[in-house]
């Protein structure tokens, strides 16, 4: 992809200005690091650190059959959702493999609001589309809104620097500010925060707002090791249409009491029949080169089972860890492996997710 | 950013340190600067001969993994085992606690034909 083709962010300026290393990243122009992956990501753990998440799609849909469209169409039970509320949702193709992962959150009777990964918006939307009934309205507003996510043990006290008349939904909720913003109580960091879409011409000035209040400007790097830490999964790298959501370990999110969805029948029978491979969180034993996606993972005999799908060393815990699909047998919590970088082996085990717990 | 005067470069940012027929060999300054955070570095092996351009030594981010090349043809007579516990003096102190191995070289006059620091300022603009 060359430069031409890049998508910019409505803040692109904001991050120009503060010097950050702009990387592609989804077909976008992206931060990847201000200052340091590490720094950033510890400012996360330890008080509040702000991503710009502009590339993220959001759809609007509403009409009388939306949320009863809605469920045939994601994993999770919309059905739960009262106005206000929102929950981390799959959407799979017919094969029960992963198209995307995304959060749903329902803003009013029949209104939801859909956040969905940059990579993915218009292959969603095309799939959306081609199963959209006539009593249901599916709008795409990815480029009309800016998006940030603030995120740390002190987000909450940050937001109410920044719009101190105005109140943050309850945990996975949704709101609508004054100004014509949406604050949503969410995030992919595993600490308190929240991800704020304002009309991206306003994108700046908010950001300014943020920062001002105390948070630090944080890349893709460091949002790609505070997610792995959780053991939440990357779409692209841990979910594919190849996959699974039981696969991945999200059976959480997928509802098999709902009469019908698409891919609901793979995982009715996956579950009957059991898994044979498993997303598995691995974690050294000691220290060693940071772990990276597609190194292979063996057994200690030196037998190759799999290779990662995510990889890094954490900067909490200061060793690496990551994730790999792996036969089930080799999936229970303290099996021993190893993963092989350059020709050496560096001990591991099997761990349970998450593999930092924030306080 | 710091380039001594005394050192050579490549363009792929190692630095060289000739005394005698050893040659001590890093990361210029730029380069940590530019890698950040660095937490792991693999050093070659003792004794093991290189060509000018092999690639001896891995210096890791948290974002990436970056090759290290043998500045010149020589055979690898010590490396910084102090960057097993501590890789970031690679970001403390580039020319310095940071270095990485020392080569004995074939032919000592292969380090004056690299970059002097005048061009490799200007390598990087």
């Amino acid at each position: 992809m060359t430069n031409t083709t890049l998508l910019s962010s409505p803040l692109e300026a904001a991050h120009q200005k503060l010097g950050a290393k702009l990387v592609p990243f989804a077909g976008w122009n992206m931060p990847v690091q201000y200052s340091s992956i590490m720094d950033e990501h510890k400012s996360v753990r330890s008080s509040t650190g702000i991503f710009d998440i502009s590339h993220m799609g959001q759809f609007i849909v509403t009409g009388a059959g939306a949320q009863a469209w809605l469920n045939t169409m994601l994993t999770n039970n919309i059905g739960k959702l009262a106005p206000g509320q929102g929950q981390y949702t799959l959407m799979l193709n017919e094969k029960g493999g992963v198209i995307d992962d995304l959060i749903a959150y329902r803003t009013g009777e029949s209104a939801y609001f859909l956040v969905v990964n940059a990579s993915m918006i218009d292959e969603d939307l095309a799939w959306l589309q081609q199963h959209l009934p006539a009593d249901v309205t599916l709008e795409n507003e990815s480029p009309q809104w800016a998006g940030m996510a603030v995120q740390g043990p002190a987000s909450a006290d940050t937001f109410a620097k920044a719009f101190p008349n105005e109140t943050l939904p309850p945990r996975n909720g949704i709101a609508t500010t004054a100004d014509g913003s949406i604050v949503c109580r969410t995030g992919y960091t595993g600490e308190d925060g929240f991800e704020f879409f304002s009309p991206a011409a306003d994108g700046i000035a908010v950001w300014d707002k943020f920062l001002a209040a105390g948070a630090k400007p944080c890349g893709l790097g460091a949002r790609d090791t505070l997610r792995l830490e959780m053991g939440y999964p990357l779409n692209g790298s841990d979910l594919s249409p190849e996959r699974t959501p039981l696969e991945a370990g999200l059976g959480f999110f997928c509802d098999l009491s709902k009469p019908e969805f698409i891919g609901r029948e793979t995982l009715v029978s996956q579950k009957a029949d059991g898994l044979t491979t498993k997303l598995t969180a691995i974690q050294y034993t000691g220290k060693g080169a940071p772990p990276r996606a597609h190194y292979p993972v063996a057994t200690p005999d030196g037998t190759t089972i799999g290779e990662l799908a995510s990889g890094a060393l954490s900067p909490t815990l200061m060793t690496g860890i990551g994730m790999a699909y792996l036969p089930i047998e080799f999936a229970k919590i303290g099996t021993e492996l190893q993963i092989d970088i350059r020709g050496r082996a560096f001990p591991a085990k099997v761990v349970k997710k998450p593999f930092h717990k924030p306080q | 950013m710091s380039i001594p005067s005394d050192l050579r470069f490549l363009d792929s940012h190692e630095w060289v340190r000739l005394e005698g027929d050893t040659a001590t060999v890093g990361i210029s300054d730029h380069a940590q600067a530019e890698l950040t955070d660095i937490v792991f570095v693999e050093l070659p092996e003792l004794e093991r001969a290189a060509d000018a351009g092999d690639p001896v030594a891995v210096v890791e981010s948290v974002k990436a993994a970056s090759d290290i090349y043998a500045p010149v043809a020589g055979e690898v007579i010590a490396v910084n085992s102090d960057l097993e516990a501590d890789p970031a003096l690679v970001n403390t102190d580039p020319y310095g606690n940071g270095w990485l191995f020392k080569l004995r070289v074939k032919n000592p006059e292969d380090v004056a034909a690299l970059m002097d620091a005048a061009a490799y300022q200007s390598h990087i603009g």
